[in-house]
């Protein structure tokens, strides 16, 4: 393996990643800030990539149908919270297990009826349809270069409205302390929309700029829900700094073990849970 | 009292009634009533950890799926594999391996639980997906069904859809009064006891941890003998047998009946199977039957907002007796 060569796996696997900590961190904030195991959040990231295409055929334009897609992604979580996960927070998890796999089921089909069963592609944007030569055959598209920055830019931006905000600061009260926050006077039903709603619009927002890069099927959402499982169970769950680092080292295992091993690629990331499961059950950054 | 002999001898009535159905001479309904049965075995191991030892487990087609592909790999293409061991050994490698995942997911609790099951789950589903082992994501055919020799005189054939009814009949009727009897045992109790309280039954000394991996154990062994039936049934497995829709389904089936009654796990098995087919019948509901997922979604949500006790619960609640949870809290 040369150093070009390398390179390229390692930047597809720092892409990947950070592509896996966008859907990852709004499910480790669900569960952490409001106990919830939400087996419907890889549906929201499906639900993003249809949206990008089906509004990028209409408008012809990726960046507008991604503007256009990202408040109707905010309605649905908010909406999703309202009606049906408010009920299930005070219920054991074994009902939210069954609710969530219910709703798979339910976008599943929605998703057959409203956009049939093809598989689509979506064309990358012009304006980053380009490509970094490296060596004289091996070059660098542009456009995974843009998703890896905003991908940074947004994981920046969430840091910095968990650290440092004012909001940030109920949500973190909120997570461990719910009827002290009421007291107080904050309203803490607010907060839990908003909290589902961003994490939804995050896997939807992953599912739109990835559209481009792997094609648009039925059943996309389940397997990122299960690498997102492994991801919050390595990370910690409720831990959004343990949802970085795993998602990096995920990302990166899994691109070089396509490469280097790619018949037991699939198992790889099996294997770190186990491993991190019998050094750390509490996952990497979790609390005991 | 009257209702405690008609509880008692209810099981061994419905066995009765279920053992004569092939009478009726109905490929179609027997065939329906084998799966039907075969996934009460399948609830019923789900029950024993997720009504009973309070873990719930969202991986269990792991065991369905393996023990199927065991029987797929054993049985060679010409020959008729034999009964007496294919069936042990399948059961077998599914207690290995829920012995050995069983170590590692135990050390978790709650949402990890659930998670890290499914995850393995998953791991062996892309172990027969990805690796040629298990013929990949086409599956592989079991040409000649398994038989049951003693010498040369052939006990049981299981190309004989009757005999392969009451074989599937005896191993439900025997998983029932085997479990039964478990947890009616002291080590029933102590499941149940560490369902309640964990800690209360550490500080009274009992190895916790030893007990759960036994019932996991178990209920992988019994989720192994119903996936073994299954693909004697179909006569094919594919990587979608020990897919995640599949552990979805059986711990709905387990819900919908009631989850901490053995009998519930089969009315739930039943309900659902009959819902399946009846959501999908083309014939009733037309270009809707294609979409039947979308009714059994809104379906399965209704019952976890409104029917936590399920379809068992709903009848204790018309004979007003309080839910068996309260029952199993003033004995502990």
């Amino acid at each position: 393996m040369d150093l070009a060569f390398f390179l390229i796996q390692l930047l597809n696997g720092l892409q990947y990643g950070l592509l896996l900590f966008l859907v990852s961190s709004g499910l480790t904030l669900v569960f952490g800030i409001m106990g919830i195991i939400n087996l419907a959040h890889g549906s929201f990231y499906m639900v993003g990539a249809y949206l990008a295409w089906s509004l990028a055929s209409m408008t012809g334009n990726l960046a507008t149908a991604i503007l256009l897609a990202i408040p109707l992604t905010v309605v649905l979580g908010m909406a999703l919270e309202r009606l049906l996960f408010r009920h299930l927070y005070s219920r054991d998890h074994l009902y939210q297990v069954l609710l969530t796999y219910g709703l798979i089921l339910v976008f599943e089909e929605l998703r057959s009826l409203i956009w049939g069963d093809d598989v689509h592609g979506v064309a990358v944007p012009a304006l980053l349809n380009a490509s970094i030569p490296l060596t004289e055959n091996l070059s660098y598209p542009v456009y995974r270069l843009a998703i890896s920055g905003v991908c940074l830019l947004l994981a920046l931006a969430l840091y910095f409205l968990i650290q440092k905000t004012r909001l940030g600061m109920m949500i973190r009260a909120g997570a461990s302390n719910r009827d002290m926050v009421q007291s107080l006077g904050i309203d803490i039903k607010l907060i839990y929309t908003l909290v589902f709603a961003l994490g939804v619009a995050l896997a939807a927002f992953a599912g739109m700029i990835n559209a481009p890069l792997s094609s648009v099927t039925p059943n996309m959402g389940s397997h990122v829900l299960i690498i997102c499982f492994v991801v919050v169970v390595i990370g910690g769950i409720g831990s959004v700094k343990g949802a970085m680092a795993a998602s990096l080292m995920i990302g990166l295992a899994e691109t070089f073990g396509q490469v280097l091993v790619p018949e037991v690629a699939g198992m790889i990331v099996y294997v770190l849970m186990a491993i991190v499961l019998v050094w750390r059950p509490e996952g990497l950054f979790g609390r005991k | 009292m009257n209702n405690v002999r008609f509880s008692r001898s209810l099981p061994y009535a419905v066995i009765g009634l279920l053992a004569m159905f092939p009478m009726l001479d109905s490929t179609f309904y027997t065939q329906l009533l084998s799966k039907v049965l075969i996934m009460a075995i399948f609830a019923m191991s789900l029950d024993l950890l997720v009504g009973y030892t309070g873990l719930v487990s969202f991986g269990h087609a792991a065991y369905f799926g393996l023990a199927g592909y065991v029987l797929a790999l054993l049985a060679a293409k010409f020959e008729a594999v034999s009964l007496w061991w294919s069936l042990p050994a399948a059961i077998g490698i599914c207690v290995a391996f829920a012995l050995a995942t069983g170590m590692l997911v135990l050390r978790t609790r709650g949402i990890y639980f659930i998670m890290v099951t499914l995850a393995f789950a998953q791991m062996l589903f892309f172990v027969f997906h990805d690796t040629k082992l298990g013929g990949g994501s086409d599956g592989i055919y079991i040409y000649t069904k398994p038989t049951m020799n003693l010498g040369d005189t052939v006990l049981v054939n299981l190309e004989k859809l009757d005999q392969f009814y009451w074989l599937v009949l005896f191993c439900t009727a025997g998983t029932y009064f085997l479990l039964r009897r478990i947890l009616g045992s002291s080590f029933g109790r102590a499941l149940m006891g560490i369902k309640v309280n964990e800690h209360r039954m550490r500080a009274l000394g009992f190895p916790v941890f030893r007990y759960q991996l036994a019932s996991f154990a178990l209920a992988g062994g019994l989720g192994g003998l119903a996936g073994y039936l299954a693909a004697v049934q179909f006569g094919f497995v594919n990587p979608e047998i020990l897919s995640w829709h599949q552990s979805g389904a059986v711990l709905m089936m387990v819900i919908l009946g009631g989850m901490g009654t053995l009998h519930g796990a089969v009315i739930g098995a039943f309900a659902f199977v009959l819902l399946q087919e009846v959501l999908s019948n083309q014939a009733w509901f037309g270009i809707a039957a294609k979409h039947w997922q979308l009714a059994m979604g809104i379906l399965i949500m209704l019952v976890a907002l409104y029917l936590p006790q399920g379809l068992a619960g709903l009848m204790n609640k018309f004979q007003r007796k309080p839910p068996p949870e309260a029952e199993e809290g003033a004995d502990v």
